[in-house]
């Protein structure tokens, strides 16, 4: 295995064994993302039928706040006791460190939207299952792309002091690119009559924003992390 | 694997924006040294550990590690460098053993998991190795954490308040610490406000206010002495 692959591989390891003891993030991040769901559900449906169209924004909503409640508080955890810098000491390539950061926020995202789709598909009776690959794979390149900024600017942030608020002010504009193209794809496929097409063509617009969010990221994290 | 015995401070500078945090700083720690940063809070004692870390870049001036520079070693360069932190480096959540181990690895330590059993009987925590580090008292994880810095081997090690919460026995057994890396060429840095246990152990001291350093006075007298005398001449 290259040095690159091992070191996110351990860190990749090590975050999940801390978070599979405590589950603090995991748990305060599933019951915020249902919260946000039943609210909006709350709002949405009238006797038992959804508005028109509102599901898919409903989701990648849902997705963007749970994924910086669990940005936030993953980074928090390696700020308490600085070990963000005992990580950054380590004789190891710093775009590995950030990669392994990025994969274990990937995992706990995948692990929210697993619980976040089927209650989404429940509340707002959206077709989940119609083309559910084409589902899963849309939401994997949009969760990479706005966890890849967001894993970058939240160790970036991790010693302002005004972290909490900062990160959503400098994430959210910045994926906006990724939450369209998102929700336009996710749409795509709920409305009555799915046009794969239109998916295929948002999907792909996520698959660039992956590639040039992650090549950024790992191009910058080390020179931004020692200025 | 790259290796130095000395480490020059070459009018190293840190600045933010407008505000000066170091301002030509220079020295130089010789294999076997141990150098005190003494100074108040916000003198700059942590940004030029942080700098001779390689954790933050120097605004002005260079730091050497014989005749290297961090932006020309690297990685290699940090393999040599042990940080102890104010605030300890460790996982609360992991225990002794895994924290320890998860750094060897991090380090590329051959046999990771032989190196900390070491360590942990060094620090005398072979019995409580497998405990979370969130449930030893503050003298148990600064003697972790110690052995976490040191667990590779570095040439140059780095200290911010190592004495912080420590009992005397604690300190003296830190110090004995010291005394033996010492013996092993290994440069020491430390920056503490704890002058009565430092008293003896320093090859050489820095005093820094301000940001910047001030001249240590010709007296003779205690460390405490000499640190007052240096901060009221200033």
């Amino acid at each position: 295995m290259s040095a690159f692959l091992r070191v996110a591989a351990l860190v990749v390891r090590k975050d999940l064994t801390v978070e599979v003891r405590s589950l603090e993030v995991v748990s305060t991040t599933l019951f915020f993302a249902v919260t946000v769901v039943l609210i909006f559900a709350f709002g949405f449906v009238k006797e038992g039928v959804p508005m028109d169209g509102v599901a898919a924004a409903i989701l990648w909503i849902t997705v963007a706040f749970s994924g910086t409640l669990a940005l936030g508080r993953t980074f928090e955890r390696e700020r308490q006791a600085d070990t963000l810098r005992a990580l950054m000491l380590a004789p190891a390539d710093r775009p590995a460190l950030y990669a392994g950061k990025l994969v274990g926020m990937l995992l706990l995202m995948a692990l929210v939207e697993l619980i976040l789709v089927p209650l989404v598909g429940l509340l707002f009776q959206a077709p989940i299952f119609r083309a559910p690959f084409r589902l899963a794979g849309l939401l994997a390149a949009g969760t990479l792309g706005f966890a890849a900024i967001g894993t970058l600017f939240a160790a970036m942030l991790v010693r302002a002091r005004s972290r909490d608020v900062l990160l959503p002010v400098l994430l959210y504009p910045m994926t906006v690119p990724v939450m369209i193209a998102g929700v336009r794809g996710t749409a795509a496929l709920f409305q009555p009559q799915p046009d794969a097409g239109m998916a295929q063509f948002w999907f792909a617009l996520l698959v660039f924003f992956d590639v040039v969010f992650v090549t950024l990221a790992l191009w910058t994290f080390e020179p931004l992390m020692t200025d | 694997m790259s290796d130095f015995d000395t480490v020059t401070a070459d009018g190293v500078g840190r600045h933010y924006g407008r505000r000066r945090a170091l301002t030509n700083i220079s020295f130089t720690a010789r294999a076997g040294d141990i150098v005190g940063l003494l100074g108040h809070n916000g003198a700059g004692k942590s940004t030029l550990l942080s700098i001779l870390g390689t954790l933050l870049a120097a605004s002005t001036g260079v730091v050497r590690y014989g005749g290297m520079t961090s932006a020309v070693a690297g990685a290699s360069l940090r393999a040599r460098i042990g940080m102890l932190g104010h605030d300890l480096f460790l996982y609360p959540e992991l225990s002794a053993r895994e924290n320890l181990v998860f750094f060897g690895r991090l380090y590329d330590m051959p046999d990771a998991a032989r190196a900390a059993d070491a360590a942990l009987e060094r620090a005398g925590l072979s019995a409580r190795a497998g405990d979370l580090v969130s449930s030893f008292s503050r003298g148990m994880r600064q003697r972790v954490a110690l052995e976490r810095a040191l667990l590779h081997g570095p040439r140059l090690l780095l200290l911010d308040e190592p004495f912080t919460g420590l009992d005397q026995a604690s300190a003296a057994a830190l110090v004995g610490r010291l005394r033996e890396e010492q013996a092993r060429g290994v440069v020491t840095v430390l920056a503490t406000h704890d002058l009565d246990v430092v008293d003896g152990l320093l090859s050489e001291v820095v005093f820094l206010q301000g940001g910047k350093r001030v001249a240590a006075p010709a007296s003779s007298g205690t460390l405490r002495d000499r640190y007052r005398e240096a901060m009221h001449a200033s």
